[in-house]
């Protein structure tokens, strides 16, 4: 008995988390397939004979829909701008702490890293008064004499003052991450440099960056995948505004679903979104390993 | 990195001021924050602002309680926290046995799990949405809890850490008769106290802000979590900068000091770059 228990104990020990795992992220995405063919709204929610299956008609309609156009060209707005800046500045943040390699430094880890465990309706609470025409960042230009900014009303500028809240809240992560690596590098290197005459800069660029390349891929494919999916700022804070300037892919699919209750509709938009990102992810891999191989 | 003596102390000064900016910047609205809500609700309507609150009040707290329906948030909330830790467990589990054991099936079963990683948030929400619907489990705390119990990245984290145990050390124990389950109590889990501090505080974090699955799958009032019963008050008391800010602050706070408490093992815990 015991060693029967012994031989199927890892599988003992790997279901429950695997059974919730194919519950609730694996199987709904079949589901979502199946649900982006039919009209389903909320009257099939009580009476499932209420759903049709009405083919390809939601991506023909989501295809020629101007606001989920509108929601990618954002989207790619968000990633392109996104991603460079949160690897440059948490490498930058991580690299200028681990430098400093005392108590006043260190502490600067804590304080970076505070934002990331903020709620993010508090947050939208404290930055809404920031962003406020009468708010706080206004009142500090009008010191300077600068005119005041419409952070969340000027449809030009709504979008960085997002990617602003949400490098805020984000770079903590991915600096710890860095700073994990960074301390691993080790101390010889950097002596056979500055024993061969390297410089601070040349010791940054060809021993610190080149040594944080897993760091790197890591941080950029999972900030890939977070500003592709980018939905709290923008949903807390503007809710799309104005005029649809904001609108990410991920909150043009929680507006179908969940408050026009379009959930077929809804459902196709999420498989373009999961699509993109497994294309995305796929090209990174390939980048990463092309790499590699040199 | 290694310069002369002369030069590290120039650049660490110049390091040390920009990254002293930037620590302001980034403190800034927290500490805002905190200074707003206990001022009273004339004090945060002058214009220009005040930074330091001329009388200190506690009245904004005190409605908070008093007048909204925060107890049954706080509650609710804590009900999620208990919760998430026992699916850290469930997490812990899977990843030592990732860690640990050569099994059928177990490339193949790793990688299904990294793949959940990919998939959207909002891919997923509507079918679950449907499904729980369906099982009669909306409006529920079970719904509430169900779906985020175990997470892909917790358990990658997990067998990070578990790799490195020394396989000699579970052996000798088996030797001497120990079962596995004796071997996971009393040896991995005593011994994967770091990340299993890096995970708890995470945990924490995730269940004591969960926000948009409530939202969602919660209509009664009864149900929210305390960011949904925040989001309510800011929509109905827009006017009301000091309530919106206490009841901020009530949020932030307490995970603040928990992080606070825990942030020297955060360092070990994010090490993913020993990842073949």
């Amino acid at each position: 008995m015991k060693n029967f228990l012994n031989k199927y104990f890892p599988y003992f020990f790997l279901s429950p988390a695997l059974i919730l795992l194919l519950l609730f992220s694996i199987f709904p995405i079949i589901v979502a397939l199946l649900i982006s063919f039919t009209d389903a709204g909320v009257t099939g929610l009580a009476d499932w004979s209420q759903i049709h299956f009405i083919g390809v008609q939601n991506f023909k309609e989501i295809f020629s829909d101007p606001v989920f156009f509108q929601s990618i060209r954002n989207t790619l707005f968000y990633v392109i701008i996104g991603v460079p800046l949160v690897v440059v500045i948490s490498m930058g943040l991580a690299i200028a702490i681990n430098f400093g390699e005392n108590r006043f430094f260190r502490a600067f880890r804590v304080v970076f890293y505070a934002p990331s465990v903020t709620n993010v309706v508090a947050v939208a609470v404290i930055w809404a008064f920031l962003y406020n025409p009468y708010g706080f960042f206004n009142f500090v230009l009008g010191i300077f004499h600068i005119p005041p900014i419409g952070w969340l009303q000027d449809t030009s500028i709504a979008k960085i003052s997002l990617i602003v809240l949400a490098l805020w809240r984000g770079v903590g992560t991915n600096m710890l991450i860095f700073l994990a690596a960074v301390s691993g590098i080790p101390k010889e290197y950097y002596e056979a440099a500055s024993l061969d005459g390297a410089t601070l800069r040349d010791q940054i660029f060809h021993i610190t960056v080149p040594s944080l390349k897993f760091a790197t891929f890591f941080v950029s494919v999972t900030s890939l995948i977070g500003w592709l999916q980018f939905f709290d700022e923008p949903f807390v804070m503007t809710n799309g505004g104005p005029l649809n300037s904001t609108m990410s892919i991920s909150l043009f699919i929680y507006h179908n679903g969940f408050q026009l209750s379009r959930f077929g509709y809804a459902a196709a938009g999420s498989f373009v979104l999961f699509v993109a990102i497994i294309i995305v992810t796929l090209v990174m891999f390939r980048i990463q390993g092309k790499e590699n191989q040199l | 990195m290694i310069i002369t003596k002369k030069q590290a102390k120039v650049y660490k000064i110049i390091l040390g001021i920009f990254l002293l900016l930037a620590a302001v910047f980034t403190l800034l609205p927290i500490v805002w924050m905190l200074l707003s809500s206990v001022k009273s609700q004339t004090e945060l309507m002058q214009f220009p602002p005040t930074i330091l609150p001329k009388n200190i009040t506690f009245e904004n707290f005190v409605q908070l309680f008093t007048q909204m329906n925060f107890v049954q948030y706080l509650l609710n909330t804590l009900i999620v926290v208990f919760w998430s830790f026992f699916g850290m467990f469930l997490s812990a589990g899977a990843g030592y046995a990732f860690a640990k054991f050569n099994f059928k099936g177990r490339r193949f079963l790793f990688y299904l799990v990294l793949a959940t990683m990919m998939i959207p948030g909002q891919v997923t929400m509507i079918p679950v949405y449907l499904l729980l619907n369906a099982i009669g489990l909306t409006n529920t705390m079970t719904g509430v809890v169900l779906p985020g119990l175990v997470g892909a990245f917790s358990i990658f984290l997990f067998r990070q850490f578990m790799s490195g145990i020394s396989t000699e050390m579970l052996e000798a124990a088996r030797l001497e008769g120990a079962s596995e389950w004796t071997i996971f109590w009393r040896i991995i889990i005593p011994v994967s106290k770091p990340i299993l501090a890096v995970q708890g505080i995470l945990t924490f974090i995730a269940g004591w802000n969960s926000f948009l699955w409530p939202l969602i799958i919660a209509n009664d009032q009864n149900k929210y979590t305390l960011s949904v019963g925040l989001q309510l008050l800011k929509g109905q008391y827009t006017a009301n900068y000091g309530l919106q800010m206490a009841g901020s602050a009530f949020m932030v706070i307490p995970i603040i000091i928990v992080y606070m408490i825990f942030q020297k093992y955060f360092l070990e815990g994010f090490n993913v770059s020993g990842m073949k």
